[in-house]
C-alpha cells in the first residue's frame, strides 16, 4: 500500500537496525521512552523490540488517553449516560473502561443509549438529526483530538444547537512528562516524543526536557521504520554527545505546530487548576475545560456533574507500569485478575495501553518462537 | 473429541449479568457464553465438540447438521445481500464439516413495513444461492414483529448433509509441521459491510466476498486426501479467531507469516484508517484448511485452479511451541503474539 509499504520495509529496518547495535556502547544499558500510546501499539504490532540489541529497553510512557483517565471520570460519564434523555457518545476504546460498577457497553446492555463515533462531528449531527434528545460528546485524549473538539464546540455555537454538550477530559501532554522526570525512582536515557500530538503542538515544547532534565528527545512517526529511525536519532545523539529535541517526523510535524488548530483551543478551553491521573495522582494544568464563553455546553455544569474521586483498585499496579517502573507483566495482577476480559485497570482495555499491547502481542517467550520460515 | 478438549481447558464460568454487545462478536466473550452457559445447560456429545456442524450417525451414513442466523445491516451491500449470505453460510458451514448438502429450511423474521420488493429480492437471492450450490430449500417459517423489533428482516437457515465417510476432520488430528492454507483474501465481507453502513464517510470499492465454498472443498479434499486434517469458514472473528480456536484445540503452536496474508489494498488501508486488524475481520466465502506437509502444495495447486481460490496462499503452519499460542512473524521481521479478541475490534482514538 502507498505510503505504508515503504515505512515497514524489513530490508531498511535490518539496516537501521544494524547501525543502532553499532552505536550502542557495550556493557552499558539503555532506557528509552515512548512517550505516546500509538507508539507502543506499533512497537508490539510489528515487533520492533525483536530487531533491537538486548541492552536497549523500551519503557511504555503515560501516552495513552484511555488508560491515563481517573475512575471517577469514567462513573460520572456512566452517571450521564444513564440519564433517560441522553444519547451519550464516545469514542470506540472508552466502551469498555472499567468504573468502579460497571463499563460504558455494561450500561448499553442495561437500556442507557450509548453509541460509538469517530469524531465529535457525528456527535453534533446526532444532536441536529435528535432535537428532542440530549447528545453528550465524551471527549478524551491530549491535544491530537482536543482541536476537533473545539472545532466541533465553535460549529455548535454557531448553529446554535442547544441539545449538545461535551464532557471534557482533555488532557496535556507536557505536564504529566515534566512529572515523570522530577519522579525520583526512575532513570531514563531518552525520550521518543509523541507525534501526532506535535503535529499541533509542534516541537517548541519539548525544550525542557534537554534544557532542563539532560535528556534527548525525538519527535517520532507511527511506523515501525519511523520508530526504528528515531532510536537511531537518539542513539547517535547519546554517542555523540548531543542533547537536543530533533524531529524525525517532519513529513508531518511542523516546528512551530498547527496556529490555526492552537487558535481554536485557546478560545474553546481553558487550563484546569489540576487534575487527577490514574496511577499518577493529580498533576498541576495538566487538562482542558470548557471556558467560560462555551460554559453553555459544558457537560459538566449542564449535569452537575459532582466531581467525586474514586480510588483504583488496591490490586492495581498501573502507576507504576504508566511510570515505567515496572514492565506490564511484573504488576501482581497482570493476566490473573487483570485480562482483556476483566480489565482491573484502563491500561488493560485500550489497544495502546502498554499491558494490553504487552498482553495481545507479547506475552510469550522471545526464543520460544524459533527461526523465521 | 469432546474428551480431549475439556482435557485441554477448564470449564468457563459465564458470569456476565446481563449479555452485551461484546457477547456477540465471536471472540473470548462469545466463547464464554456458549461454553460457561449453553453448552453446560445442552450437555450432549454431538454438541460438544463446538465445531461448525455436529455429526450424528444415522444408519450407516453420518448426517451433519448446522445452523446459523443473519442479522447483516445493511440488507443490501456491495457483493451480496442477506438471503444469498444466509444460504451460502450455512452451505458452507456444511461444506468444511466435509459433508455434501442434503437440504436447507429458512425462518424469516420480517419487521413490519418492510417493502415486498425487498422482501421478494432477498427471497429470489437465497433461491438463487441455493441452486448455486445445487441444494434445496425444503421447508421454512415466518413471523411478522412489530415495527422497530427488528432491522428489516432476519434470515436463520438450518442445513442438513451427508459426511464424506472417507475423511476424518478435526483439530485433534492437526499436528508440527502441516501447512495452513487460505483460499484468498482476508476481510473482504466485514470490510464491505463497515463501509456499506456510511457511519466513516470512506469510499472504496470493496465487495463481500460471499460464495459457496462447495468447489474449493471439493477440490482440495481431492488434492490432499487422507492429508487434510481440518478445515473452518473464518467468518465472524476472523481468521485470528479460527487460528486460536485450533491452537487451543489441539494443542499446538502456530505460526504464521505477515508478508504471505493475502490482503487486498483498499481492505489493509480501510483497516489501517480505522485502526482495526483485518485478521479479525469478517470472512463470508473463504477456506481455511490444514493439511499435511507433503499434501500442502498440490492442496495449494488445487485452490488455485477452481474459482474462488486464484488468490490462495500457505499462510502458516503448525509448530509444537509455543502451545496453544499463535505467532506472527511480521513483514518488519519482528514477531507478535495473535491472541483471541474479547468482543469487537473497537476503533482506537488516534
Amino acid at each position: 500500500m502507498k505510503y505504508v509499504k515503504e515505512f515497514r520495509n524489513a530490508e531498511l529496518a535490518r539496516a537501521v537496525a544494524a547501525e543502532i547495535a553499532t552505536l550502542a556502547e557495550p556493557g552499558r544499558h539503555y532506557k528509552i521512552m515512548e512517550v505516546c500510546g500509538g507508539h507502543t501499539h506499533t512497537i508490539y504490532r510489528h515487533g520492533i523490540k525483536d530487531l533491537l540489541p538486548d541492552q536497549i529497553e523500551l519503557v511504555h510512557g503515560p501516552g495513552c488517553p484511555v488508560c491515563v483517565l481517573p475512575m471517577g471520570r469514567v462513573d460520572e460519564g456512566i452517571d450521564i449516560a444513564e440519564r433517560p434523555e441522553v444519547i451519550f457518545t464516545c469514542f470506540g476504546d472508552m466502551m469498555r473502561v472499567p468504573g468502579s460498577r460497571g463499563n460504558l457497553l455494561e450500561i448499553k446492555a442495561q437500556g442507557a443509549d450509548v453509541r460509538m463515533v469517530y469524531s465529535p462531528l457525528d456527535a453534533l449531527r446526532l444532536a441536529r438529526e435528535n432535537p428532542d434528545r440530549q447528545v453528550v460528546f465524551y471527549a478524551i485524549g491530549f491535544e491530537t483530538t482536543a482541536p476537533s473538539t473545539a472545532l466541533t464546540l465553535q460549529r455548535a455555537k454557531k448553529e446554535g444547537i442547544e441539545n449538545f454538550s461535551v464532557f471534557c477530559n482533555h488532557v496535556t501532554i507536557v505536564p504529566p512528562v515534566r512529572a515523570l522526570l522530577d519522579s525520583p525512582d526512575l532513570r531514563l536515557d531518552a525520550f521518543i516524543g509523541p507525534g501526532h500530538v506535535s503535529t499541533i503542538i509542534g516541537c517548541r515544547p519539548y525544550e525542557f526536557m534537554p534544557a532542563d532534565y539532560g535528556k534527548p528527545c525525538v519527535v517520532a512517526g507511527f511506523e515501525p521504520l519511523d520508530i526504528l529511525q528515531s532510536i537511531l536519532m537518539i542513539m547517535h545523539q547519546l554517542a555523540e554527545g548531543r542533547c537536543e529535541v530533533e524531529n524525525q517526523y517532519a513529513r508531518v510535524v511542523p516546528w512551530e505546530g498547527n496556529l490555526a488548530a492552537l487558535r481554536s483551543m485557546a478560545e474553546v478551553f481553558e487550563l484546569r487548576p489540576y487534575f487527577e491521573w490514574r496511577g499518577l495522582g493529580f498533576i498541576a494544568q495538566s487538562a482542558l475545560k470548557i471556558s467560560p464563553a462555551y460554559s453553555y455546553f459544558d457537560a459538566e455544569l449542564r449535569y452537575s456533574t459532582p466531581g467525586v474521586r474514586v480510588a483504583d483498585p488496591k490490586a492495581c499496579q498501573c502507576g507504576e507500569v504508566l511510570k515505567g517502573v515496572l514492565k506490564p507483566h511484573e504488576c501482581r495482577v497482570f493476566g490473573t485478575a487483570c485480562t482483556p476480559e476483566h480489565p482491573l485497570g484502563a491500561l488493560m482495555v485500550s489497544s495502546e495501553g502498554a499491558c494490553a499491547a504487552y498482553f495481545n502481542f507479547g506475552r510469550r517467550a522471545k526464543e520460544k518462537v524459533g527461526a523465521t520460515e | 473429541m469432546s474428551e480431549q478438549r475439556q482435557k485441554v481447558h477448564p470449564r468457563l464460568r459465564f458470569d456476565a449479568p446481563r449479555v452485551d454487545m461484546s457477547h456477540g462478536a465471536g471472540g473470548k466473550a462469545t466463547h464464554k457464553l456458549i461454553e460457561g452457559l449453553l453448552l453446560p445447560a445442552l450437555e450432549n456429545p454431538a454438541l460438544a465438540p463446538l465445531s461448525d456442524a455436529a455429526i450424528l450417525p444415522f444408519g450407516d451414513v453420518r448426517l451433519a447438521l448446522t445452523t446459523d442466523s443473519f442479522v447483516v445491516r445493511p440488507l443490501k451491500f456491495p457483493g451480496g445481500s442477506i438471503g444469498e449470505l444466509a444460504v451460502n453460510g450455512t452451505v458452507n458451514d456444511l461444506a468444511v464439516s466435509g459433508a455434501a448438502p442434503l437440504a436447507l429450511s429458512a425462518a424469516l423474521i420480517v419487521e413490519e413495513g418492510l417493502e415486498t420488493e425487498v422482501l421478494k429480492r432477498e427471497v429470489e437471492a437465497m433461491a438463487r444461492a441455493a441452486g448455486r450450490a445445487g441444494v434445496a430449500i425444503a421447508a421454512g417459517d415466518t413471523k411478522v414483529v412489530e415495527r422497530g423489533k427488528g432491522d428489516g428482516l432476519y434470515v436463520i437457515t438450518t442445513g442438513v448433509g451427508i459426511a464424506d465417510p472417507e475423511i476424518e476432520l478435526s483439530a485433534a488430528s492437526v499436528r508440527p509441521g502441516d501447512k495452513i492454507l487460505c483460499s484468498g483474501t482476508l476481510g473482504d465481507h466485514g470490510a464491505a459491510i463497515l463501509i456499506a453502513r456510511g457511519d466513516l464517510d470512506l469510499e472504496a470499492d470493496v465487495l463481500s466476498d460471499t460464495r459457496p465454498l462447495t468447489t474449493l472443498v471439493e477440490a482440495i479434499k481431492d488434492a490432499a486426501g487422507a492429508g487434510l486434517r481440518f478445515m473452518r469458514d473464518p467468518t465472524r472473528g476472523g481468521v485470528g479467531t479460527v487460528l486460536n480456536e485450533l491452537a487451543r484445540d489441539s494443542g499446538c503452536g502456530i505460526v504464521i507469516w505477515e508478508e504471505r496474508l493475502p490482503i487486498r489494498e483498499v481492505v489493509q488501508g480501510a483497516c489501517e484508517i480505522l485502526g482495526i486488524d483485518p485478521l479479525y475481520v469478517a470472512n463470508e466465502g473463504k477456506l481455511l484448511a490444514v493439511v499435511a506437509p507433503e499434501a500442502a502444495d498440490a492442496a495449494l495447486e488445487a485452490q488455485r485452479s477452481v474459482e474462488g481460490g486464484e488468490e490462495a496462499e500457505i499462510i502458516g503452519e503448525v509448530r509444537e511451541e509455543p502451545a496453544r499460542m499463535v505467532v506472527m512473524h511480521t513483514g518488519f521481521g519482528g514477531t507478535r503474539m495473535i491472541d483471541m479478541l474479547v468482543g469487537d475490534p473497537l476503533p482506537r482514538i488516534c
